[in-house]
């Protein structure tokens, strides 16, 4: 095994350019535990710690660019406001040691659908910003995960940032483990709800082989707000069109049957998640909403 | 490999690295610091939690290759580490850790923990002795860094703080009763010295 | 009192040392405090020695399987490897061992039995080159059908998991492939079950519990000059360690020395071998020290696990509520080897009625013989398994009467004098009525305090902060449990302890030293120990001498008996020290003072004084040019092994009783669970350390509630292999999972018992688990005969 150290973004992609085998590590909290138990014996480690600007993040116009290696806990400290479902969905990644080293990067790398960003991601809108030598590109979220713990990006590429859409609404996330914290998902659902183009998306983790969105769910919210004139009228939202989205969100998965949990179990909670984070995120659009109207 | 890097404020070296070794291995095995444990060694129970840099880490999964030129707290340092905070009425840089030389069984002297006067622990180790909070002990050096560091940026948590602050620290035998005692005690002193 | 008024019991009194500081009673600090919070505290994975070789075990893939060829020449070839061994280079005829049966092989022979069974081991000069080392062995295996359960174990076709078995249980046992078999008949459970106006059956399940300390297997074996080894090591027994090594070896037991090192939990799993026996054949193979340390994943087929279960209950009662009739049959899965799995059949047996009055009885506990990974002691032993299904049994029964359910156990209630199944009379306080008012009179926790002014924490609700609720489906349930629990090795085992004692001056000032080879494993021990010495011999200095084999046995770290027996050997032992002293004494100053000869003599404050507290002498001018030393052996009223047949005898020494009441918040749709109070009572006889008493109970509290929601190790029925080794899926709680545990601590003496003290640390195991199960019952009104529950049992989407 060989330890590399770049000191620059260039110098890291020249390496993985050379050695497109080496594995990528910045927290650690994938790969330590992968070699710890002699379940990987990269041929070369591609330590990104030294490369401070992937801790760095900027606050655009549009969009957040996040380093890929910004911690978890500093999404969770400084940008609850741009980007609420990511803020949510780091306070749920594993324990505060993990969350100190961890970023949105390594969940991309390792592309596990149990990664806790993803359905935030997926909900808010984001494209991953991947280069190598050869250049630099945005991989749209819903084109980044290819399979089981599988991704777009080329071997010779690496993570450099995400580009998530800031928040124009409100946002939930929400994630089942048996356990009360430092748990892995058993399956996690993100929601955003975007009032400027009167659309809903969302996310689901760890009820399928990829993250993926309930896209038939999506055009029935889409559908029903419009026809309802909810986004105007601010309404609360029939519990039957709950019960149909929460629905079409359950049938967006297709999960296994392993130790964390049946099958059967994870179409049912995503179901609950969908239909709980929509009550909350309407109920907090229409509080807002309440507000404006008050303030004008 | 070679890392070079600081630990308890004292420079280190470590020679002939393996690779896939990690800043924990490093400690415990090259530099005679076991304080940090190795219970888990998948960042599930935080027995091995350190300050990287200032900031609560397993160093389980730190590879040693990451810790070059950086700075290490470990419990061995905790007191000093506490002591310069106090004395500068912020964050310590920490200073000599003890040096472990041969790992021995212990031996319990004449006197035993009563007061740990003259011992030079940090607040949050005389609370864990007073307040009941160590049974076997493993999880122990880990709960301090990792309450200590809690203390630091939150002197006045709630109980649910506490419980939030140290849900990645295992402990298999109190039942963590006296571990929130024992965090309570040192806010409450922490507080009265104030 | 009781509620009906009738006295339970004798408060506990005390007269030597009573006014010594430092004694019995007083919450006194560890005395290895101050290193365990600075990290110098050496535990068993901490040793260090220049030159020394890390070991490593190359485990069994496989369940069952034969092993066709094992090819080590690869891994001897890789540079910086030292030895590399298999079965075939063990150095003497003994090449198995085992706690009570020596059927587990130190390397596998010509078969595998379980998954993770160590088949050969490699020493190495850096743990990567043993592991790669150990990667490069190759081995043939056959594989064979495996045997997981009652159903294929004594199948007719069945094979045999140990074939020739020639132990002293294969003689009553119907099927070879069944370990033990214990029956209990008292009274006429069909006669009496006519008398039944209510009868109630069920059927329970328990899964696999893992102790899950957090200090891994580990320690380091040096060769010595003299052909010999020592070992410093993490053990529960170090005597039986040794016995069960030292012939293995080929060394006689004083050329093991063996020494105790920290110990980083152990609740039962450090029972049994781990790593001891593989370190000191590769240290003495190479001539060097070895360092084996399993990490988190080996340790999960390093250690026995507790027994999963399969239990069928029928109790009957009347209309008024007496319970007439109980019969059950206790199916225990031990794995592959034997372990402890006798004695776990005989405490689930004999404490399979519970703390309840129930006269006829028909009942039957096995262990079996499985592919599964071996199962053996952990904390409450046999009783916890039982306790859970009883406990399910009495609400059932208690709907079914149309009684309160902690009214109906009262009513039921066994007390002082109360004849257990066994035949044996409970002896001492048995305040099980008492303890379950206690409980049930603790103030209850708040409704929803979630709810704050900036919505819902959601720290404090099912799923805390993946924030899965905010009050949505959250129900409340209050469940209660009571258990029993004996205390001490039973069935006529030689349960005895060994103390050393030393008294004399050491810079003008009297010191004790006490000398043990108690396991510390995190309980207490070395606390109580120098707090007996100061009550019994009135110094203020104790020191507490390293655990190693140089004394006598100190038997184990488990059975809630360590308080009890090596204190009790301590105690002793200072007896003996204390009337040496005053022989001293009187020889020295006898003429001074009349009240030398009078019998009523104390040792207090230093000083050595009259009854009335007059001082006739400093211990400092006693003992001055003298030194008084006794080693001595201790043991507890014997027991008697439970007939074959019938099951009576006299097998246990104490028992010991807790209850709770657990209160929990269930999101009924998730099925997610937030235990929000776990209030017990227990009786304790006499705290010795009031502080440590409450951390047992606290943490036996707590391991019962992870089996309820949590815990529980998944072997896969088709291929008996472990699915969930590391601790991302067995979920031990964390601090944000547990709830408060208010403890309401009784002192009722046992007057058979040293200071009238009463074994803490089991009991509250017990009863936890079922009182969450019932107010997980209370909240969704659901059945639930498994534990632990998970959410989609919660939820039906199992």
């Amino acid at each position: 095994m060989d330890f590399l150290r770049p000191a620059s973004w260039e110098e890291a992609l020249a390496a993985k350019a050379e050695h497109p085998t080496a594995v990528p590590i910045a927290g650690g909290t994938d790969v330590m535990v992968e070699i710890n138990f002699d379940h990987r014996r990269p041929e070369y480690l591609l330590d990104l710690n030294r490369i401070t600007d992937l801790t760095e993040w900027q606050v655009g116009e549009e969009s957040v660019r996040l380093g890929a290696s910004v911690p978890y806990t500093k999404i969770m400290e400084h940008l609850r406001a741009e980007l609420p479902g990511l803020a949510l969905a780091s306070h749920t990644v594993a324990s505060p040691q993990i969350r100190n080293r961890g970023g949105v990067g390594g969940n991309l790398g390792t592309a596990s659908p149990a990664g806790d960003a993803h359905p935030a991601l997926l909900a808010a809108g984001a494209e991953v910003e991947a280069e190598s030598v050869r250049g630099s590109r945005l991989i749209p979220i819903d084109e980044f995960y290819t399979g089981v713990k599988r991704n777009s990006l080329a071997a010779d590429e690496l993570i450099r940032a995400v580009h998530i859409k800031k928040a124009d609404g409100p946002q939930q996330f929400s994630k089942v483990g048996t356990r009360n914290a430092m748990v892995i998902a058993v399956c996690a659902f993100g929601l955003a709800l975007h009032p400027e183009t009167r659309t809903v998306r969302t996310g689901i983790g760890s009820a399928a082989p990829t993250p993926v969105r309930a896209k038939a769910a999506e055009e029935f919210l889409n559908a029903a707000l419009e026809e309802g004139g909810f986004w105007d009228n601010g309404k609360i939202i029939t519990p039957s069109v709950a019960k149909q989205f929460a629905t079409l969100c359950s049938g967006a998965c297709n999960p296994i049957d392993d130790v964390r949990g049946t099958a059967s179990y994870r179409r049912h909670a995503v179901g609950v998640m969908a239909r709980r984070t929509l009550t909350w995120t309407w109920e907090s659009y229409r509080g807002a909403r309440r507000l404006t109207e008050g303030a004008a | 490999m070679r890392v070079n890097f600081t630990v308890n404020g004292r420079p280190q070296e470590a020679d002939d690295v393996w690779e896939g070794e990690s800043l924990l291995y490093v400690l415990r095995e090259r530099l005679g610091l076991p304080g940090s444990k190795n219970a888990c060694e998948q960042g599930e129970c935080g027995s091995c939690t350190v300050r990287l840099d200032g900031v609560p880490v397993c160093a389980c999964l730190v590879a040693a290759g990451q810790v070059e030129g950086r700075d290490v707290v470990t419990v061995e340092g905790l007191a000093d580490f506490a002591k310069q905070r106090a004395e500068h009425g912020g964050c310590a840089s920490g200073a000599c850790g003890t040096s472990l030389q041969d790992a021995r069984q212990w031996a319990a002297k004449g006197t035993d923990s009563q007061t740990g006067e003259g011992t030079g622990l940090a607040p949050i180790q005389q609370a864990f002795i007073d307040a009941g909070a160590v049974q076997c002990g493993f999880c122990t050096p880990g709960l301090l860094v990792a309450a200590d560091e809690m203390l630091e940026r939150n002197p006045n948590p709630s109980d649910a703080d506490i419980r939030e602050a140290l849900s990645g620290n295992l402990c298999r035998c109190t039942g963590y009763e006296k571990i929130m005692d024992a965090v309570r005690l040192a806010a409450a002193r922490q507080g009265e010295a104030v | 009192m009781a509620p009906n008024g009738a006295p339970i019991g004798t408060p506990t009194k005390v007269t030597q040392g009573s006014r010594t500081k430092g004694g019995i009673g007083e919450s006194t600090l560890r005395p290895d405090g101050i290193l365990k919070v600075t990290g110098e505290f050496a535990y068993s994975s901490d040793m260090w020695h220049e030159d020394m070789l890390w070991g490593q075990i190359l485990r069994s893939t496989v369940a069952h399987a034969e092993i066709v060829s094992i090819d080590t020449s690869e891994a001897l070839k890789t540079p910086g490897v030292y030895a590399v061994m298999t079965y075939d280079d063990l150095p003497t005829d003994v090449k198995n061992y085992g706690l009570e049966i020596r059927d587990t092989p130190v390397l596998a022979h010509g078969k595998v039995r379980h998954h993770g069974e160590p088949v050969a081991i490699v020493a190495a000069d850096h743990p990567e080159t043993a592991r790669r080392a150990a990667a490069k062995i190759k081995v043939d295996y056959r594989e064979l059908p495996v045997i997981t359960d009652e159903a294929s174990a004594t199948a007719p076709d069945a094979i045999l998991v140990h074939e020739n078995r020639d132990d002293h249980h294969i003689g009553h046992v119907p099927h070879p492939n069944i370990v033990h078999r214990q029956p209990i008949v008292r009274g006429n459970a069909e006669e009496a079950a006519r008398k039944a106006d209510f009868i109630v059956r069920g059927e329970y399940t328990f899964g696999m519990q893992d102790q899950a300390f957090l200090g891994p297997e580990s320690g380091l074996a040096v060769p010595a000059e003299d052909g010999g080894v020592d070992l410093y090591i993490a053990t529960q027994w170090l005597h039986s360690d040794l016995r069960q090594i030292a012939p293995v070896l080929g060394l006689p037991e004083n050329k093991v020395r063996m020494t105790l090192s920290g110990v980083g939990g152990a609740f039962g799993g450090r029972e049994d071998l781990s790593m001891q026996i593989h370190a000191c054949l590769l240290a003495l193979r190479t001539g060097k020290p070895v360092k084996i340390v399993y990490n988190r994943f080996e340790s999960f087929f390093g250690h026995v696990h507790r027994h999963p279960a399969k239990l069928s209950y029928e109790h009957g009662a009347t209309k008024d509520g007496k319970l007439t009739h109980m019969k059950c049959r206790i199916v225990l899965d031990g794995g592959a080897y034997a372990s402890a799995s006798p004695a776990v059949v005989g405490n689930a047996s004999s404490l399979s009625v519970g703390p309840y009055v129930v006269d006829d009885v028909d009942i039957e506990a096995i262990a079996l013989y499985t592919n599964n990974p071996p199962c053996g002691a952990m904390r409450g032993f046999g009783a916890v398994q039982a306790c859970f299904a009883y406990e399910a049994q009495m609400d059932k029964l208690a709907d079914a009467v149309g009684m309160d359910r902690v009214e109906f156990r009262q009513l039921n209630a066994m007390e002082q004098g109360t004849v257990m199944p066994t035949g044996q009379p409970v002896d001492s306080p048995a305040p099980v009525a008492e303890l379950l008012r206690r409980v049930k009179a603790m103030p209850m926790p708040p409704e929803r305090q979630w709810e704050s002014s900036e919505g819902a924490d959601v720290r404090q609700l099912p799923g805390g902060l993946s924030n899965t609720t905010h009050g949505e489906g959250v129900v409340r349930g209050v469940g209660y449990a009571v258990g029993i629990k004996n205390v001490g090795f039973s069935e006529g085992f030689d349960d005895y302890s060994t103390a050393k004692v030393r008294m004399e001056v050491v810079g003008g000032e009297p010191v004790a030293s006490v000398h043990t080879a108690m396991a510390e494993v995190g309980q207490g021990g070395v606390t109580v120990h120098a707090q007996i010495a100061r009550t019994e011999l009135g110094v203020a200095q104790v020191t507490i001498h390293p655990a190693d084999t140089r004394v006598g046995s100190a038997g184990s770290t488990s059975a809630s008996r360590q308080t009890y027996v090596t204190g009790g050997a301590v105690k002793n032992s200072c007896e003996l020290v204390r009337e040496k002293v005053l022989e001293i004494g009187r020889r020295k100053f006898g003429t001074y003072h009349p009240a030398w000869a009078t019998a009523e003599l104390l040792l207090e404050g230093g000083k050595v004084v009259t009854h009335g507290g007059e001082v006739l002498a400093d211990l400092a001018d006693v003992l001055e040019g003298e030194s008084v030393e006794i080693e001595a052996e201790w043991r507890h009223r014997p027991t008697e092994a439970f007939d074959l047949r019938t099951g009576q005898g006299n097998g246990h020494v104490q028992y010991s009783f807790a209850a709770h009441r657990a209160v929990v918040e269930v999101d009924t749709e998730l099925g997610l669970v937030k235990v929000i109070e776990l209030a017990c009572a227990q009786d304790v006889g006499k705290a010795l350390n009031p502080q440590s008493v409450l951390g047992q109970i606290q943490g036996g509290t707590l391991q019962g509630m992870g089996i309820a929601v949590m815990e529980e190790i998944i072997v896969d029925p088709r291929t008996a292999k472990v699915r969930n080794p590391s601790f991302t899926d067995y979920l031990l709680p964390t601090i944000l999972d547990t709830p408060i545990i208010p403890v309401d601590v009784l002192e009722l003496a046992d007057d058979h018992a040293p200071y009238g003290l009463r074994g803490v640390g089991e009991a509250p195991t017990l009863s936890s688990t079922p009182a969450v199960l019932a107010a997980i019952r209370n909240a969704t009104g659901l059945e639930l005969n498994r534990t632990p529950v998970r959410p989609e049992h919660l939820t039906g989407t199992a």
